[in-house]
């Protein structure tokens, strides 16, 4: 189980998170949003560097309205909203975004 | 991605019996923990070579040990009551997924090795030998309960076949063969305090980012407070309180009551989980060690009471299995239930008469209820029997104008699962969790069309992720499933809150 990138080899899980966290790349990022059917777009990255930056001060990804507080102040009310962000994480802005930044799946009842 | 596929059940009623669909699940099961998972928890990491003794000697264990268990086993004459009782038979039609036929897969290995008539005469009594194809069929099927004992309510005999869910799965575990989901999980617990892997540094800017929200909505100053020693209540909630919507809603109701209570209360980071998935396993030993961390966290903290959050399960391990789990908690005060539920307290408040309520600030709402199965059969509320059935839908009734329950075989007692409980609330099992909540959906569709009801509300973590999860698929927005307290917290008018004047002068 494993991602190809650049001629690297870049192992990930079952669900398609990658086991070793450094591994990961912006290219690598594409790869992941490749495999989810999701086309990054800026919208998609200021999500995708928000979670980086918060795992880097919390080592955990943050609290979904943690998440839409922040994109509503760089990005707008519109923008800032669960809908949007289902909009473009249609599996979810925790899991499936957490996936493309290269960070660990939230585990327990969420 | 992984629901892709689902085929949504269409039932014509909740609990329509379905059609046969032979082998239908066959194959379904959920990621196997890996060897550092199983490690955390005292299970060997991988299939031992001497499985099939061991299984049989932990089978031996258990019965020996747990003589109700033994019973279960022994009595069940297959009368056929519980058949179409399970949500999985109904939204799979799986045959093997009948409680008496899921419950058998079992029982057929046991009649083998452990009476007389299995062991000479195997072919008359259905009796067959523990292979390998059995045991990979016991973690499929097995991972196909949500040991939710609706079931257990139909049989004539009593029996809780949630336990032989939970002694097939700490079976499984003793030879090397976990569920990914549970076991990792438990393993954070023990490492990090909570299912979430929250660590404390998170937690508080977490807890201090609400806080903040709280101030900017209402513009009164309503604490979170986090590890504070000479606190009089302790409040265990499950993670997802901390992290997930509309959890999160529902913890902010729990902050702005204590408020108004005018109670000193705290989190602990040590025991900043009240979910305690050594249930779903069946190990003892786990529900112990994470239960332990609770009476750690109320001594360290030197609090008077203990009061849970909406968590489904976790309120079954307090009110049943707290004191010999984890007591004795003499050290508590004692004119308070030990342990006590959020509800509860709330309920208590509003009979006081200390909370300022209107419950026209959810009158966009109509609403029904989700009995969560865990508090429906295996726990009670208040003083008296039943009570976790009315005080819920008390302080529903006290802060929604518009409250309607559903078919009477649905709720209560009778209680659907929500499909994702027991330690199946995982994206492997998607496909098993859209098809399981099909009654329960049938049953809220039914008062959407009688009476116009948008909103679900339900008192467990693990109902309200999977209601917001497979609740698209019936045709319902996310968000149309609600904490209770978030519906408290809606209707909840703090003392010095900014619009309390302008709201009164238009009521009057």
């Amino acid at each position: 189980m494993s991602y190809q990138v650049n001629g690297h080899t870049i192992e990930h899980d079952e669900e398609g998170y990658i086991t070793t966290l450094s591994d990961w790349s912006k290219e690598l990022a594409d790869e992941i949003a490749k495999t989810e059917n999701i086309d990054m777009t800026d919208e998609h990255w200021e999500v995708v560097n928000f979670l980086r930056e918060y795992y880097d001060e919390y080592q955990i990804a943050p609290a979904v309205r943690v998440l839409i507080k922040a994109i509503k102040k760089s990005m707008g009310p519109d923008k800032g909203n669960n809908k949007y962000m289902y909009e473009l994480f249609p599996y979810g802005p925790a899991k499936q975004a957490c996936k493309i930044a290269g960070l660990p799946k939230p585990t327990g009842c969420v | 991605m992984a629901d892709g596929d689902t085929q949504v059940p269409e039932l014509a009623f909740p609990l329509d019996i379905p059609c046969l669909k032979r082998g239908a699940m066959e194959g379904t099961k959920p990621f196997v923990a890996q060897a550092e998972h199983q490690a955390k928890l005292g299970f060997p990491g991988a299939l031992v070579p001497d499985w099939k003794d061991k299984a049989l000697a932990k089978m031996q264990e258990l019965a020996e040990k747990n003589r109700a268990f033994q019973v279960y086993l022994d009595i069940c004459v297959k009368c056929g009551a519980c058949t179409d009782k399970c949500h999985y038979f109904l939204g799979t039609g799986d045959p093997k997924n009948m409680p008496v036929a899921r419950q058998d897969l079992l029982r057929s290995v046991y009649r083998r090795y452990f009476t007389f008539a299995g062991k000479h005469f195997p072919w008359l009594v259905g009796a067959r030998d523990l292979t390998e194809d059995v045991l990979n069929e016991w973690y499929s099927y097995y991972h196909q309960c949500s040991e939710c004992r609706r079931c257990s309510v139909f049989c004539p005999y009593g029996i809780d076949t949630a336990e032989i869910t939970m002694a097939a799965r700490e079976i499984l575990d003793s030879v090397g063969v976990g569920q990914k989901y549970s076991n990792e999980i438990i393993g954070k617990v023990k490492d990090i305090g909570n299912n979430l892997g929250l660590n404390p540094k998170a937690l508080r800017a977490t807890l201090e980012d609400l806080e903040e929200d709280i101030e900017d909505d209402t513009g009164v100053s309503v604490r979170l407070p986090l590890d504070e020693k000479g606190a009089d209540i302790l409040l265990v909630t499950p993670s997802a309180d901390f992290f997930a919507e509309p959890h999160i809603e529902g913890l902010i109701g729990y902050a702005k009551v204590f408020h108004e209570a005018g109670v000193s209360w705290t989190l602990s980071s040590y025991a900043s989980e009240a979910a305690n998935f050594g249930l779903f396993i069946g190990s003892y030993e786990n529900m112990r060690e994470i239960s332990l961390r609770i009476r750690k966290a109320a001594q360290d903290l030197g609090v008077k009471r203990i009061i849970f959050g909406e968590c489904g399960h976790a309120w079954r391990v307090a009110y049943s299995f707290l004191n010999t789990l984890a007591g004795p908690w003499d050290f508590l005060d004692q004119s308070y239930p030990v342990p006590q539920h959020i509800l509860e307290f709330t309920w208590d408040e509003i009979q006081k008469g200390t909370l300022n309520l209107d419950p026209s600030r959810n009158d966009h709402i109509r609403l029904t209820y989700h009995d969560s199965c865990n508090v429906a059969r295996a726990s009670g509320m208040g003083d008296y029997p039943g009570g976790q059935f009315e005080i819920p839908r008390n302080v529903i009734r006290a802060v929604c104008n518009n409250f309607f329950d559903m078919e009477p075989d649905t709720i209560r007692e009778a209680t659907l699962c929500c499909g994702g409980g027991g330690g199946l609330l995982t994206d492997d099992l998607m496909d098993l969790r859209i098809k399981g909540s099909a009654p329960r959906m049938k049953a809220l569709q039914n008062v959407t069309e009688e009476h116009g009801v948008t909103h679900m509300a339900a008192i467990c973590a693990i109902c309200k992720t999977q209601f917001g999860k497979v609740m698209p698929k019936y045709g319902y927005e996310m968000d149309a499933i609600l904490s209770v307290h978030q519906l408290v917290s809606n209707a909840i008018i703090l003392t010095g809150q900014d619009g309390e004047d302008e709201d009164e002068a238009e009521d009057a």
